[in-house]
């Protein structure tokens, strides 16, 4: 187990160097820079452009600047944003709880619906339930999130006006972030009937965030349970007499988890690609939304330091599902 | 819990209504301030929620119009010395500035914060010159560096401003948004404190709001300041929920989200005025949208070739399909709301036939070909410029001139333009101060040819003594004439096809009252009064 933990570890400093030199290089390979974004129509004169590429330290050659860039991340230094100029690792601080809020919010959602209707889907196979399931699942995996979350802003926030368009919290209460979490503070704060708000504004974005990976757990625990139920200790199971429910909800399932674990732990890597159109939409304030306008604005040291920043958790994320498939299954482990 | 639940409903349904207790306003504005100190940033977003709200100006626009309003901002009165260098300021007295949690303010505005305010942006060893990146684009683009040449404290609440030469706009340079006045007593205390950067995170300002607190990305909150010198604002808070898309905004609007949208998408303005519950207001922009022909290049360097090219444009059809009617004809370059607008220029006519002979007589019998570059991005002054691009491109087809559309991607698009690789170009400005010297000098003049925002390339000697001379005389009606002439030699020589000048257009709750249209585009909400 130790080696195999050390040999995950190991593998973690190619991708780091991958990814750093990945985002260094593409934001530099789009075309433009953070000086003209900022000054528009009004041309500069060449001088203070080359005044301001100084002060950025964007005239030395690439090579020098990746290689300070690189020296200042490892003494965890991510630089400052040049637009707010406040420090990159404060500002993903400050952030990253609304984005694990919601990416967690959607995640039990997807987990929550996607494993009963995977189940129900197979143990009637070949049903009206087990069509329609997949039919609308396979709907819901190719459903682009823009339009998707649109279409339930539309209906249960303008229509029926169930729920918030958008944002996190009814502008009436402002709750100090305590620990970023907004379920969390508003139940800490003085005014913990602002709880209701913040759960209020988390159902349409967590439900058009979490739809994807409902889908993807639903038809992945469908086609696992399928398979288990063929094998020869759960006609086993059902010779003895056991109650179907004790046969599918343990005997079964408990083996059809394994490969549905793995899936939801990718998951987390298409939860964040998902959360930047989720948190546009709904105007949530994480750490996708402030990508994008970094993008937008060139913001070098904010897309660099943000991109690292969010895969290193997808990448711890990714190692925690291994270890604990290790764990769960020990043919993975002892595998050589 | 459900008792809870509809509390809160109830509450919240209270609280749009403004029935009871503090009237609040939502505004969805649509972006997140890059920070709170106006000199260092370029943008509307910005200024919005920053130097509008919070600051003053030593002088300030009478709100709706491009004039400067005498008494409106910090200055009470001022004097304009003969040779016009010399303004001399009269600040207002028992100005009162903002408190934050760690500070408090011991004394009133005075000459001290006017002088610190335009220090810190000139002179590099200034106090907080260096600070938050120490970048003043704004200070620098309208040429103050080499326009000032001193500023003294006469006495409390009377400032001297010196010129190294006379400037007719330099008065409505400063009730611009990077002149906002700020605290020197402030910044000496957080100097002191150790804690500078504080001076542009937690502003402290004049205005008619204070800052609250500002939730990164999400929420901006104000409170009515009750000690602002001038009129306290009619609503007690101000909530900015920053939303960047447009059709989210519109639902929040309809949902009683928000009571006012700043961005509406022109196509869902006709529904916007059905509903009962809203109302746009609209009101002509203080911009241009043009296509410039690259003077210096063949073979627009023909005076014929130019005016020809204008007569083949079908203008109208374009304000039809790009604009979706939120926009109107541009006949001279600067908007009819602004003074010395000279309406009796007549428009080069639609006549592709009369476009066709004068290309005939310029050698040009059998056409030629060029390029068009259409920006990649949406402005103001030009919602859908490829579209624009292809409309002109069928139009010259028709008189014999093969046109290529080019785009690049939009940082790209201005570094090459005012490196002058372009043929023709369409591209278009905002105005910064109402002056029209910062539409005819800032695009059209000789200088500006030089430093590459004349993107036309055109240096003509009549047009630029024109424009020249008008930034010296100080008699506004003198001016008024200079300018007026200009636009004469302007469009005989039509360096520029004026395509349009675009409508601004804000939705609302009907609740809404008191809500004026900037020209520049700024929202303030000091006059705004909520009913519903």
């Amino acid at each position: 187990m130790i080696r195999f933990t050390l040999t995950r570890l190991g593998l973690l400093i190619p991708t780091f160097i991958g990814v750093t030199l990945l985002t260094f290089a593409l934001i530099r390979l789009v075309p433009g820079d953070p000086i003209e974004m900022l000054v528009g129509e009004r041309a500069l004169s060449p001088e203070r452009h080359a005044m301001y590429r100084a002060q950025l330290g964007l005239d030395k050659p690439l090579l020098v600047q990746y290689g300070i860039y690189i020296s200042d991340v490892l003494s965890g230094d991510l630089g400052r944003s040049i637009v707010t100029k406040t420090p990159v690792l404060d500002e993903f601080a400050a952030l990253f709880p609304a984005t694990i809020e919601l990416s967690v919010c959607a995640i039990v959602f997807a987990v929550v619906i996607g494993l009963p209707l995977g189940i129900l889907a197979a143990v009637r196979r070949g049903t009206v339930f087990d069509y329609a399931t997949m039919g609308v699942s396979l709907t819901g995996y190719s459903m682009p999130i823009f339009w998707w979350a649109l279409l339930l802003i539309l209906f249960f926030s303008v229509n029926l006006g169930w729920t918030p368009v958008s944002g996190r919290l009814s502008v009436m209460y402002y709750i100090e972030p305590v620990t970023g979490f907004m379920l969390i503070d508003t139940l800490l704060s003085d005014e913990p009937e602002a709880f209701w708000s913040a759960l209020r504004h988390l159902i349409l974005p967590a439900v058009a965030l979490g739809t994807i990976p409902l889908a993807v757990i639903a038809r992945m625990t469908r086609s696992s349970m399928l398979e288990v139920l063929g094998e020869d200790y759960i006609r086993t199971a059902r010779a003895k007499g056991l109650s179907p429910l004790r046969v599918v909800g343990v005997h079964a399932l408990r083996n059809a988890l394994i490969p549905v674990i793995t899936v939801i732990g990718l998951a987390v890597g298409v939860l964040f690609a998902g959360a930047i159109l989720t948190e546009t939409i709904f105007a949530w304030p994480g750490v996708g939304k402030w990508l994008v306008e970094s993008v937008r604005r060139r913001d070098y040291p904010v897309l660099q330091g943000g991109v690292l920043l969010v895969a290193s958790v997808v990448m711890g994320v990714n190692l925690i599902v291994d270890l604990l498939y290790g764990l769960i299954n020990p043919r993975i482990r002892h595998r050589r | 819990m459900s008792i809870r639940v509809f509390g809160v409903v109830a509450a919240i349904a209270m609280m749009m209504s403004g029935a009871a207790g503090a009237k609040t306003l939502v505004f969805c504005s649509e972006g997140s301030p890059e920070g709170f100190n106006a000199a260092l940033y370029t943008t509307g977003t910005t200024f919005d929620a920053s130097s509008r709200p919070l600051m003053n100006r030593l002088v300030e626009f009478k709100r709706g119009t491009t004039e400067i309003e005498p008494g409106a901002g910090l200055a009470s009165s001022w004097t304009i010395s003969e040779d016009g260098t010399e303004y001399t300021f009269k600040l207002r007295e028992g100005v009162k500035w903002h408190a934050t949690k760690t500070y408090k303010p011991t004394r009133d505005l005075n000459a001290d914060d006017v002088i610190y305010t335009f220090n810190r942006q000139w002179k590099p060893d200034a106090q907080d010159h260096g600070l938050s990146g120490g970048t003043y684009e704004y200070f620098n683009s309208m040429g103050f560096p080499t326009l000032l040449k001193s500023i003294e404290k006469i006495d409390d609440h009377t400032v001297k401003f010196t010129l190294n030469k006379p400037e007719a706009p330099f008065l409505a340079d400063l009730g611009m948004d990077f002149a906002s006045i700020m605290s020197k007593e402030y910044s000496d205390a957080m100097n002191a404190a150790g804690t500078p950067e504080k001076i542009d995170l937690e502003p402290v300002g004049t205005g008619p709001f204070q800052l609250i607190n500002y939730q990164k990305d999400a929420v901006i909150r104000y409170r009515a300041f009750e000690d602002y010198w001038g009129d306290r604002p009619k609503i007690d808070t101000l909530v900015f929920a920053i939303t960047p898309d447009a059709a989210v905004a519109y639902a929040k609007l309809l949902a009683g989200e928000c009571h006012l949208i700043p961005y509406p998408n022109a196509a869902d303005l006709a529904g916007m005025k059905e509903d009962p519950k809203l109302k746009v207001m609209s009101k002509p922009g203080l911009n241009v949208g043009y296509l410039g022909f690259n003077t210096e290049k063949e073979p627009f360097t023909d005076k014929r070739v130019r005016q020809a090219l204008n007569m083949a444009i079908n203008k109208p059809s374009i304000i039809e399909a790009v604009f979706l009617g939120t926009g109107q004809v541009a006949k001279n370059p600067i908007p009819p709301i602004m003074w010395s607008y000279n309406d009796a220029v007549e428009d080069y006519p639609y006549d592709p036939q009369a476009a066709k002979a004068l290309l005939a007589e310029a050698g040009y019998k059998d056409g030629f070909k060029t390029d068009i570059w259409a920006m990649p991005v949406q402005r103001p002054y030009n919602p859908n410029a490829r579209r624009m691009a292809e409309m002109i491109q069928s139009d010259w087809k028709a008189v014999g001139v093969d046109a290529n559309v080019v785009s690049f991607e939009w940082g790209e698009y201005l570094k090459r333009s005012v490196q002058g690789e372009h043929q023709s170009i369409l591209l278009g400005w905002t105005g910064d101060n109402g002056d029209p010297d910062n539409f005819l000098y800032t695009l059209l003049s000789c200088d500006a040819a030089k430093d590459g925002v004349n993107r036309a390339r055109w240096c003509h000697e009549p047009f630029d003594k024109l424009v020249l001379e008008a930034k010296i005389v100080s008699d506004e009606d003198k001016r008024s004439e200079l300018y007026e002439q200009a636009q004469v030699v302007f469009k005989e020589e039509a360096p520029w096809v004026t395509v349009a000048h675009s409508t601004t257009n804000k939705a609302m709750r009907t609740g809404v009252q008191g809500f004026v249209i900037d020209p520049f585009g700024g929202h303030y909400f000091d006059t705004v009064e909520l009913s519903e």
